[in-house]
């Protein structure tokens, strides 16, 4: 399948600095098309017919989340922008503010004008703080030029905490609290932000609003497969000889991006979504990109075959025990212990029951941890248990 | 240094804000400022220090002037950071968590900056440095005072 320009259709030709030259790529014209021809129930309506899921990683359908907030009661509103990307691997927004800070600012603008929000937030990781003046400057811009008359946009600054890239910390962040989740529900469109109707996308899933207005929904529909419409952003990194950002129509195989782009050889394993991700053997390279498989928010980390399966698990739980928030057991002391178990697993001191304890605390943490982190945390665990089971067994400790 | 923390930001929900503006203005988070904090904003102390703890970019001891942070996660790891981080502690002297005797520099290690694509990376203060090899560590560093 194609690779194909939707999201990234400006990145390299505009100067991202300049609101001109976004404008002589059609920029802005989706937001007076919708303000001036659309009512708001108009443009949920195209979204929804697109078929466009969050690209954040959870795959939420945008249209039902935004049709959500719009109906429930109240007047103060809120659109956020999660620009908090955390996720291992990934790098896909920095790319994307980088390079074409302009349409993020219309999608925004467009998802405000759907819902009826007269505020819009942008939450930036501090450690894009570099990113900031660029972000603000396309704002101002857009606001000089009228395009936010009846609806602005705030950048608000992370301090430094993976779990703010899970919505409901994120807004106790802009709350100017501990980002600790929230229980649901309720959820953000009924209840998010100052516990109003608030709806809360990913950067890249706002950049493809604007061409949806502007090419209809079922423009965007053609594109994907029968549950994943349109495009996706890959983020590419490790073992790999050419690093970077690529767009994919989603359905294209594993094996298009890693291997034919991105230039990998000798590949053992790939971890697709970073920490929180699945880990795909070589053997199921062919496996389509797409929600009904493998996804979550489209890092893709390459791993040759000389890396030792352990160390890369072992990793990935050090980082999810170090990011959790602390507030469920589960994911709290879950992450803990298997970071201890995994450990005696490298240094070849693994027990025989070990195994055993590492699959039911999974299954547990699964089932119960409050949200997506301690959730997925156990996936590295549970993927390369079946993959490479002979990976932990020769590590077991027989004497 | 004290009364004029946080003057135009009254309301509770400005907290992590004004703790951020406070760290850029006296480079940490000492107690008595967040005593002040507490009263001026109508927050407990003790929620105060919570905000101030939770988030990894503020601190609460006095940092170095220039707060070096390498990535240690599994994209750099994989472009060899354990080589940079070895070149760094030989260079300036102090291992992960310490700063130097000097007050110039801060050191520490974390999680993914989003910037895999250029591994191994890291961040001075704010600025991004990318493809970092021993010898680029040793041009980069005199720019810091």
């Amino acid at each position: 399948m194609p690779q194909a320009r939707v999201v990234l259709k400006n990145c390299g030709i505009i100067d991202p600095r300049s609101i001109s030259t976004y404008r002589d790529r059609d920029g802005f014209k989706a937001l007076e098309k919708a303000r001036r021809e659309m009512t708001p129930e108009e443009v949920i309506a195209e979204i929804k017919q697109s078929g466009l899921r969050g690209r954040g990683g959870a795959g939420f359908p945008c249209g039902i989340k935004w049709e959500g907030a719009k109906n429930s009661p109240g007047d103060e509103k809120y659109v956020i922008c999660n620009a908090d990307e955390g996720e291992v691997g990934t790098f896909k927004d920095r790319y994307i503010i980088e390079n074409d800070p302009f349409t993020l600012v219309e999608g925004l603008a467009i998802a405000g004008y759907a819902i009826g929000a007269r505020q819009g937030y942008i939450y930036l990781r501090t450690e894009y703080h570099y990113l900031l003046d660029l972000l603000q400057g396309a704002i101002n811009q857009a606001r000089k030029s009228g395009f936010l008359d009846g609806f602005d946009i705030e950048v608000r600054e992370g301090a430094g905490a993976y779990i703010c890239g899970e919505e409901s910390a994120l807004m106790e962040s802009i709350e100017g609290k501990r980002g600790e989740v929230r229980y649901r529900p309720p959820f953000p469109t009924v209840a998010g932000l100052w516990r109003k109707p608030t709806t809360i996308n990913n950067v890249e899933t706002l950049m493809n609003i604007p061409q949806i207005v502007l090419n209809g929904g079922g423009w965007y529909a053609k594109m994907g497969t029968e549950r994943s419409k349109g495009t996706k952003v890959f983020s590419v990194s490790g073992d790999v000889a050419k690093p970077g950002v690529y767009e994919l129509v989603l359905g294209s195989p594993l094996r298009e991006l890693v291997e034919e782009l991105a230039g990998a050889r000798d590949v053992k394993l790939i971890q697709i979504g970073g920490a929180t991700g699945r880990i795909i053997p070589y053997e199921l390279v062919d496996t389509p990109l797409a929600f009904e498989n493998i996804l979550g928010a489209g890092a893709v980390t390459v791993f040759n075959k000389k890396r030792d399966v352990l160390d890369i698990v072992y990793r990935t739980m050090e980082f999810l025990a170090e990011e959790s928030c602390g507030k469920c057991t589960p994911c709290r002391q879950g992450t803990e212990v298997m970071v201890e178990i995994l450990q005696r697993f490298c240094q070849g001191e693994g027990a025989e029951r070990d195994i055993k304890v590492m699959e039911t605390l999974s299954e547990t943490m699964m089932l119960s941890s409050l949200c997506g982190l301690g959730q997925a945390a156990p996936f590295a665990v549970t993927d390369t248990l079946k993959y490479f089971r002979g990976d932990y067994e020769g590590r077991i400790r027989r004497n | 240094m004290s009364k004029k923390v946080a003057s135009q930001n009254k309301a509770p929900e400005n907290l992590l804000i004004a703790l951020k503006e406070a760290q850029t203005r006296f480079g940490c988070l000492p107690q008595e400022i967040m005593l002040e904090l507490a009263e001026s904003l109508d927050v407990p102390l003790n929620d105060v220090y919570g905000v101030a703890s939770f988030y990894s970019f503020l601190t609460i001891r006095p940092p170095g002037r220039n707060v070096i942070r390498i990535c240690k996660s599994l994209p750099c790891y994989l472009q060899d950071c354990q080589v940079i981080i070895e070149t760094l502690q030989k260079e300036i002297g102090i291992r992960p968590g310490q700063t130097t005797p000097d007050g110039r520099f801060s050191f520490q290690l974390t999680n993914c900056i989003g910037l895999c694509d250029r591994a191994p990376a890291m961040l001075i203060n704010s600025d991004p440095h990318v493809e970092l090899t021993p010898r680029k560590i040793s041009q980069i560093l005199p720019k810091y005072k």
